[in-house]
């Protein structure tokens, strides 16, 4: 049956709200200008970016040959390629991470799943903050006293290895707690109701679940390794060698330090512009396409993550 | 062997790991203080400190003064945080309260990928488009100098400053915000008089590390300062900040010579004063963090 057919109520009489109406106007109006303002903050960030990547493609593209990337520098580096950057890139910043990865893995293993809050892993907390701090020319002094001095490496991709590890290990412990958060405390306790000890829930169950996001913590390590520039220059990156690394203790070059050396050091700056610009590409198109991957594959984890 | 005696053993040996990076820290100073210490046997640590010449160089009458050199740093820094924090902290609210998820997820990838630029392309763009459009956008004899490096700074510090502040943001308690909307607030109003204040600690937190990243940022300011080691007299004046000076001249500097324990002297004073941005960074984040409503 209908009740609201057969029972009308009366109704009330409108208000007149003109009272407010003004002032909410002006509110209004304020919210939208500075809402306004805040999209003018995102677009210059956006334009900072997009001015930058187009700049070097504009001008980068021209010089991007398969000849570019494959030849040795010639002729005083005026002429030629960059492989031997592009090689020593790479190798620079895969051999960092593999000394990274254990360390800052095992460290974020050792934070998140063992460590009582306490005085302890609040000092040590501060100590990954404070090293996540520390300049990366610092780092390079570091390297040089230590790696290539006292323990005699040398100027060598070992050293280069020993100092970009050091200085990616907050990346990668950063990245690392983050996916373990994000594996469900029911894997813990289900492995452990089954009779599983702490490392065996960690091993067969923690460490499965979070593999994809430590496999994101270290592309984004990769890419913070193969940009860094002052931390190698004293420790494994030199201006120009004609031969290829043939060994962990060789010098190598690499594109960071290209860039800088051509740009700044040169006898023929002007000159080499074109090879500068098509070093640059090639450094950003390297480290943004690794960070994209990275974003993508979190994304992908996020929406799995959510079914 | 027991199970349980395994199981220590592993705990030990994932704890010894987890002091690795507090070492690597105590090994960083060590190391710092055993090269520079010896500076202060030939330049007093005043005379170091305060001294107004930087000639490290010179044959017959070298001068070990970083006054001009901290000068040059704090002004990089200050001119860079003025430009950083807003659009940071902007960048931030927009992310974390009017963005739409659309909107969010391609601003923050924007933002993480400028976060990612290497330090040695940004100083490259500063010195060959940023340089030549200051040198004829307003007449001046040198386009590198303390403005633009400070400006290409800001866009490095601009990623950490937004997105810690955004994460203090997104942690504000949403019974705060339907509080105020309750009371009849707009969102402006909600956002400025609630939701920031209620974010202070993180959004100051992000700032110090947004502020400590520019300090110790080498490339941008070997690149893009100038070079030169004096105190600026204006905007456009060329500098030389104490991560330049170091990186420029540590690879013609003799081997334990003055001029080198001079530069690690001037690395330990950047060091130390980033390790001080970052311990009143984490002091804040933990005095004054947020939790419950109970703390506002």
């Amino acid at each position: 049956m209908n009740v609201d057919a057969t029972v009308s109520l009366p109704t009330p009489p409108r208000r007149s709200l003109s009272v407010t109406t003004g002032r909410d106007r002006v509110r209004k109006t304020k919210q939208w200008l500075a809402f306004l303002m805040l999209r003018g903050a995102i677009l210059i960030v956006a334009a900072a970016l997009a001015v930058i990547i187009g700049f070097l493609l504009v001008n980068g593209l021209s010089s991007i040959s398969w000849s570019f990337l494959t030849e040795v520098p010639r002729n005083n580096m005026t002429e030629g390629g960059i492989w031997p950057c592009i090689v020593g890139t790479v190798l620079l910043s895969l051999g960092a991470m593999a000394v990274a990865l254990p360390l800052g893995v095992a460290s974020a293993i050792y934070l998140h799943e063992y460590a009582q809050p306490g005085r302890l892993m609040r000092v040590i907390r501060l100590g990954v903050n404070n090293l996540a701090g520390v300049p990366s020319v610092v780092f390079g002094l570091f390297g040089l006293g230590l790696f290539v001095t006292v323990l005699d490496l040398g100027v060598s991709l070992l050293a280069g290895w020993l100092t970009l590890g050091v200085l990616c290990l907050p990346v990668i412990i950063g990245t690392t707690e983050e996916a373990l958060k994000s594996v469900p405390a029911t894997y813990r306790e289900a492995s452990l109701a089954l009779g599983g000890t702490k490392w065996q829930t960690i091993w067969r169950v923690v460490l499965p679940s979070a593999l994809p996001g430590i496999l994101t913590g270290s592309i984004l390590g990769i890419s913070r390794a193969a940009g860094e520039t002052a931390a190698i220059m004293f420790t494994a990156a030199v201006f120009y060698t004609p031969k290829m690394p043939t060994s962990m203790f060789s010098d190598v070059m690499a594109l960071p330090y290209h860039i800088y050396v051509l740009a700044t050091a040169g006898t023929e700056i002007e000159k080499t512009r074109p090879i500068q610009y098509g070093t640059a590409l090639v450094l950003i198109a390297l480290v943004l396409g690794m960070n994209l991957f990275a974003i993508f594959l979190r994304a992908w984890l996020q929406r799995r993550g959510e079914r | 062997m027991r199970r349980s005696t395994r199981e220590i053993l592993i705990k030990r040996a994932f704890m010894a790991t987890a002091v690795t990076s507090l070492a690597v820290l105590a090994l960083i100073m060590v190391f710092l203080f055993m090269e520079g210490l010896p500076a202060f046997s030939f330049v007093s640590v005043k005379g170091f400190l305060l001294g107004m010449d930087w000639y490290p160089t010179d044959e017959a009458n070298p001068a070990y003064g970083i006054l001009p050199l901290i000068v040059a740093s704090g002004a990089v820094t200050a001119l860079s945080s003025l430009v950083a924090i807003p659009l940071g902290v902007m960048t931030a609210v927009y992310l974390a309260e009017i963005a739409s998820p659309r909107v969010r997820a391609v601003v923050k990838p924007i933002v993480e990928m400028l976060a990612s630029l290497p330090s040695v392309v940004i100083g490259f763009f500063g010195m060959v488009v940023m340089a030549p459009f200051l040198q004829d956008y307003f007449d001046i004899p040198v386009g590198l100098n303390l403005a633009n490096a400070a400006l290409m700074l800001a866009f490095m510090s601009v990623p950490t400053i937004a997105s810690v502040s955004e994460d203090a943001i997104y942690a504000v308690p949403r019974d705060l915000k339907e509080a105020s909307f309750a009371l009849g607030a707009t969102h402006l109003e909600t956002l400025l008089r609630v939701t920031i204040p209620a974010s202070l600690s993180g959004i100051g937190t992000a700032v110090i590390l947004g502020m400590s990243r520019a300090i110790g940022e080498t490339m941008v300011v070997l690149m893009v300062a100038g070079g030169a080691a004096v105190i600026p007299d204006s905007l456009w004046s060329p500098v030389r900040p104490m991560p330049a000076s170091i990186a420029a001249e540590m690879a013609e500097a003799p081997f334990r010579g003055h001029h080198y324990h001079a530069l690690f002297a001037t690395a330990m004073v950047l060091f130390l004063v980033t390790l001080c941005f970052n311990i009143l960074a984490d002091y804040i984040s933990h005095k004054h963090s947020q939790t419950g409503s109970a703390s506002l």
